[in-house]
């Protein structure tokens, strides 16, 4: 190996020519940024599918309103998660941020699995049914993870793995909140499964190919 | 850190020699060996130099850089891990290996290894540079223009003819 410049010479290299650089914004700033993102998207699929019937089944079955409140803040607490993660010296405990939410989507959508015990009257997702929720969930899960992790190019991820599931948890969970604006059935176990396989597909796509694209700082 | 962030270089000078004794701190805490120390504090240099822009200025500066440096430490030791693994005594090599497993594959191996080594060392001091810093060491083209004092466009060309080379001594390629 050829002789490594002494540690004064290349501080010197870096200093000279020095230019000024812009500033990253706060963590919850960007997060903002692409909860917005998502936001456009609900307002979208909310103009397609009209509130009406969303209104209606939620009211009907306060357990997915509560599943769908817990997806949309594991969504949050995982995006700001992520782009707190990409700033060195943030403790690692943000990756905690999201737990509270996931609690609560994962506890309220356990209730589903009972559906057909409590309220048997209900329409209950067949099985091709529950693969339109896969595809719809990796389909919206894709494009939100790319945001990310494009959002998150500039940004220092120490951690990268850790980033990137926080990266595939942020857009599955806001992917599974998407869903419940167009969502024809009451959860089931069959339903919730394939909830549940979607959104580990994506946290483990983003753990493999997030954690390379985003290792090279 | 904020005046190096506006492009004050002698700033930014003085910040980063400060900063070298607690990244060597940080690295021997992490357990790196005293000869890698230096590898450790110039791969955390360039880290810093490439994503100065994360610092906030309204948080601590020595959090922001320990963090840098203790990733570098870590990345140090896995690499040294990796190549322990890699380079086997030969006490070791005589004990795990049966005399009719496969010697003939690990000599040739071996051997090629050896022709590789041997023709990057033929290369022009300027080409072997190129090949050892965006090569072996897997630097960036900025990175390693920072290490050499060397122009990316330079060093490119100079990897590219060092491919070249190799390759017609290895291949025999016109």
């Amino acid at each position: 190996m050829s002789e490594l410049p002494s540690n004064e010479a290349l501080i010197g290299r870096l200093a000279t020519g020095l230019v000024p650089v812009r500033r990253l914004l706060p963590p919850w700033l960007r997060a903002a940024s692409w909860l917005a993102v998502v936001a456009v998207m609900a307002a979208a699929l909310l103009a397609h599918f009209g509130a009406g019937g969303m209104l209606e089944r939620l009211s009907g079955t306060p357990d997915l309103a509560w599943a769908a409140l817990g997806a949309a803040f594991t969504a949050i607490g995982a995006a700001w998660a992520a782009f707190s993660l990409g700033v060195p010296g943030r403790r690692a405990a943000w990756a905690w941020l999201p737990l509270p939410g996931a609690l609560l989507w994962i506890g309220a959508s356990g209730l589903g699995c009972l559906r057909t015990w409590v309220a048997p009257d209900t329409s209950i997702a067949n099985l091709p049914q529950s693969a339109d929720c896969m595809v719809f969930i990796i389909g919206f899960s894709l494009p939100l993870s790319a945001l990310l992790i494009v959002m998150l190019r500039r940004a220092c991820l120490l951690r990268p793995v850790l980033g990137a599931v926080m990266i595939g948890l942020a857009s599955a969970a806001a992917s599974a909140s998407l869903l419940e604006i167009g969502h024809a059935y009451d959860a089931a176990a069959t339903d919730l499964l394939t909830h549940a396989a979607a959104v580990a597909i994506v946290v483990a796509v983003n753990a493999a190919m997030g954690g390379r694209l985003l290792s090279k700082r | 850190m904020a005046a190096a962030q506006a492009g004050d270089g002698r700033a930014y000078e003085r910040l980063l020699a400060d900063s070298v004794p607690l990244i060597r701190a940080a690295a021997r805490r992490r357990g790196v060996a005293m000869d890698h120390l230096d590898d450790v504090v110039q791969e955390t240099l360039l880290t810093i130099h490439r994503v100065r822009h994360t610092y906030d200025p309204s948080r601590s500066y020595d959090a922001w850089l320990h963090a840098i440096a203790t990733r570098r430490a870590i990345d140090a030791l896995r690499t040294d891990g990796r190549r322990g693994r890699r380079e086997l005594h030969d006490e070791q090599a005589v004990d795990n290996h049966s005399a009719f497993h496969d010697a003939s594959a690990a000599a040739e191996s071996e051997q090629r290894a050896r022709t590789l080594h041997d023709a990057i060392q033929q290369l022009p001091p300027r080409q072997r540079e190129a090949v050892e810093q965006l090569g072996l060491r897997e630097h960036s083209l900025d990175e390693a223009a920072a290490l050499t004092g060397r122009r990316t466009g330079a060093l490119k060309v100079s990897l590219h003819r060092a491919l070249k080379a190799l390759r017609r001594h290895l291949h025999g390629e016109p």
